[in-house]
């Protein structure tokens, strides 16, 4: 299963980092992984996790229609997301409830994936770009690519530490947020736009399909493990890092796709700390149950 | 029909107008919600916004915040126009309770009064942050909800969650406290208690305080005024004057009667719409 693996850590390490391509691997994949964090700590808080998933595919017809233009991915990805973050905004702000408005993203995202669908077979490329498209691929990232990441991402974390805490009020608690001037609808639309960007930066590390992996998992588990909101962004960030290196190193290694990798772990975390947090409540349950017993 | 127990306080002393209303009207898609009501709150006073389902309660606390304008008439919140005198008002939204799941801790949710429309990020050990942190404890105490302050909201009883929206409402010290049915969901016992600490919290810390109520019973020995919204106007004064046969039956253009039961305890009778019964709970 696992090829050219030593089971030496200083040897395996030190291969890891032996080519350019793993290099820039890591390095985009490390800073996806902290947009990733962030970005998803407030999506989930929010529970816009359909809104992400939403963008997710929208990412897919993105890079398909740039493929086809000869364009790079890039510029499929972070346009075909900017317009659907600007489409969601447009459904959340018009909406009369929130079943219309789910009903009304779940039609996007219907729309987004037979329009990808229709750019691969106008496009005939081989089939192996689809697999990549949906699923992602470390190979072949360029240093420009990295740059191009590290400048968007380096944009948007920066955009949600200045709003931080006016975001997280708008999100926990938006009629005392927009009661004490929070602008709460700008709020939410620029939340979204920055979601846009988390995602296509994200899809060109795992694939459209499995964005989830990086933005929503981790920062679902972080939220598991601690209520503290500055903790959780931490926790959240750092397990997305974790299953990004163990998933890029676990790749390099084997035959296997690193999106494969990448969501088996981070599905793994989450079913560990579920569980773990079950087996502590049904413990003081119990514990108090014996209590009033004596 | 309602019962009410007619011993209300001697009114405050008039000092500085906390919000003064004169031929308000608000209008919402083209309805005219309540028309020509003029009110006055002093500092510190204790006001209860009375009235059946539909009479603008919420409308007028709205009104207040700036959030929906003026039809018609003037209005001033703490001597500016309402709105903009943002951070010496604290407003507690009616609201349905937060989801059990809910994974954000009280004493956060506390601090989010005093910081949350702050942008950047706090570098922590500053003094600052060590002043607000001391401030947040220093309401959480003063509401009595130091025990459960670091625990998830989402795990909290209804009194508990409403105790810590309450600190998170005074963090500030505002000068305006507008609480938007804070006794909705709570049993007969934690609707005193909610209404005794907000009586202390109104003398203590010298703010005047608008409660949105459903059922007058649990405040009543509290208050200081009452604002009863009814037919498209509203009428204010100490309960006593309020609560007449006359008055409500002008306000409501039919007939009402305010009985004096034997032990002192006035009984509504006679509401047209939405009955003001004790215990009977409307969405």
């Amino acid at each position: 299963m696992f090829q050219g693996l030593s089971w030496n850590p200083l040897t395996d390490m030190h291969q890891l980092f032996a080519y350019p391509f793993m290099v820039n691997a890591l390095e985009a994949g490390t800073i996806v992984a902290v947009m990733a964090g962030v970005t998803g700590w407030f999506m989930v808080l929010r529970r816009q996790t359909f809104a992400g998933h939403t963008l997710s595919v929208i990412a897919f017809p993105g890079a398909a229609a740039a493929s086809l233009a000869g364009l790079p991915l890039a510029v499929g990805y972070f346009g075909f997301c900017g317009f659907g973050a600007l489409a969601l905004a447009g459904i959340a702000g018009s909406r009369r409830s929130l079943s219309a408005e789910s009903a009304a993203i779940g039609s996007l995202q219907a729309l987004a994936l037979a329009l990808g669908f229709l750019f691969v077979s106008l496009y005939h490329g081989i089939l192996n770009g689809l697999d990549s498209l949906l699923f992602g691929t470390f190979l072949g990232i360029t240093t420009e690519q990295v740059v191009v990441l590290l400048a968007v991402a380096g944009a948007a974390v920066v955009l949600v530490a200045i709003a931080a805490r006016p975001l997280f009020f708008a999100s926990v608690h938006p009629d005392v947020a927009r009661a004490g001037g929070v602008p709460v609808a700008a709020m939410g639309f620029g939340f979204l736009l920055v979601l846009g960007l988390a995602v296509a930066e994200t899809s060109q590390i795992t694939g459209a399909l499995l964005v989830f992996a990086l933005l929503v998992t981790p920062a679902a588990t972080a939220h598991q493990l601690t209520a503290r909101p500055v903790l959780g962004i931490v926790l959240s960030v750092a397990l997305a890092l974790a299953v990004t290196w163990l998933g890029l190193a676990l790749a390099y290694f084997s035959i296997y796709p690193v999106g494969f990798y990448v969501t088996s772990l981070s599905f793994g975390s989450y079913v560990v700390v579920r569980v773990g947090r079950a087996l502590g409540r049904r413990r003081q349950l119990t514990a108090r149950l014996a209590l009033e017993a004596a | 029909m309602s019962a009410m127990a007619a011993s209300p306080k001697p009114p405050a002393t008039r000092k500085e107008a906390a919000v003064s209303f004169e031929g308000a009207a608000v209008r919402l898609g083209g309805r005219t919600i309540w028309s020509d009501v003029s009110l006055t709150v002093a500092e510190a006073d204790f006001v209860a916004v009375l009235g059946p389902n539909g009479a603008g309660k919420s409308t007028l606390i709205k009104a207040i915040l700036g959030l929906l304008p003026l039809a018609a008439g003037t209005g001033s919140v703490l001597g500016r126009r309402p709105g903009e005198a943002k951070g010496r008002v604290g407003y507690l939204p009616q609201r349905h309770g937060f989801d059990p799941g809910t994974r954000i801790r009280g004493v956060d949710l506390v601090q989010l009064g005093l910081d949350g429309t702050r942008w950047g990020i706090p570098l922590p050990g500053t003094s600052s942050r060590k002043r607000d942190a001391a401030r947040v404890a220093e309401v959480i105490e003063l509401v009595g909800g130091s025990a459960y302050a670091s625990r998830p909201i989402g795990e909290l009883s209804g009194g508990e969650q409403q105790r810590l929206l309450i600190a998170q409402a005074l963090v500030r010290r505002p000068k305006l406290l507008l609480l938007d049915e804070p006794l909705d969901s709570l049993d007969l016992p934690n609707q005193a208690a909610v209404a005794a600490l907000v009586r202390r919290i109104c003398e203590e810390e010298r703010v005047a305080v608008l409660l949105v109520a459903h059922d007058l019973n649990p405040i009543i020995g509290y208050l200081d005024r009452v604002i009863y919204l009814a037919g498209g106007g509203a009428v204010e004064g100490p309960p006593e004057d309020v609560i007449t046969s006359e008055t409500l039956s002008r306000l409501y253009g039919a007939p009402i009667e305010v009985l004096h039961a034997s032990d002192g305890r006035l009984v509504v009778v006679g509401q047209p719409e939405a009955p003001f019964v004790h215990g009977d709970r409307h969405a």
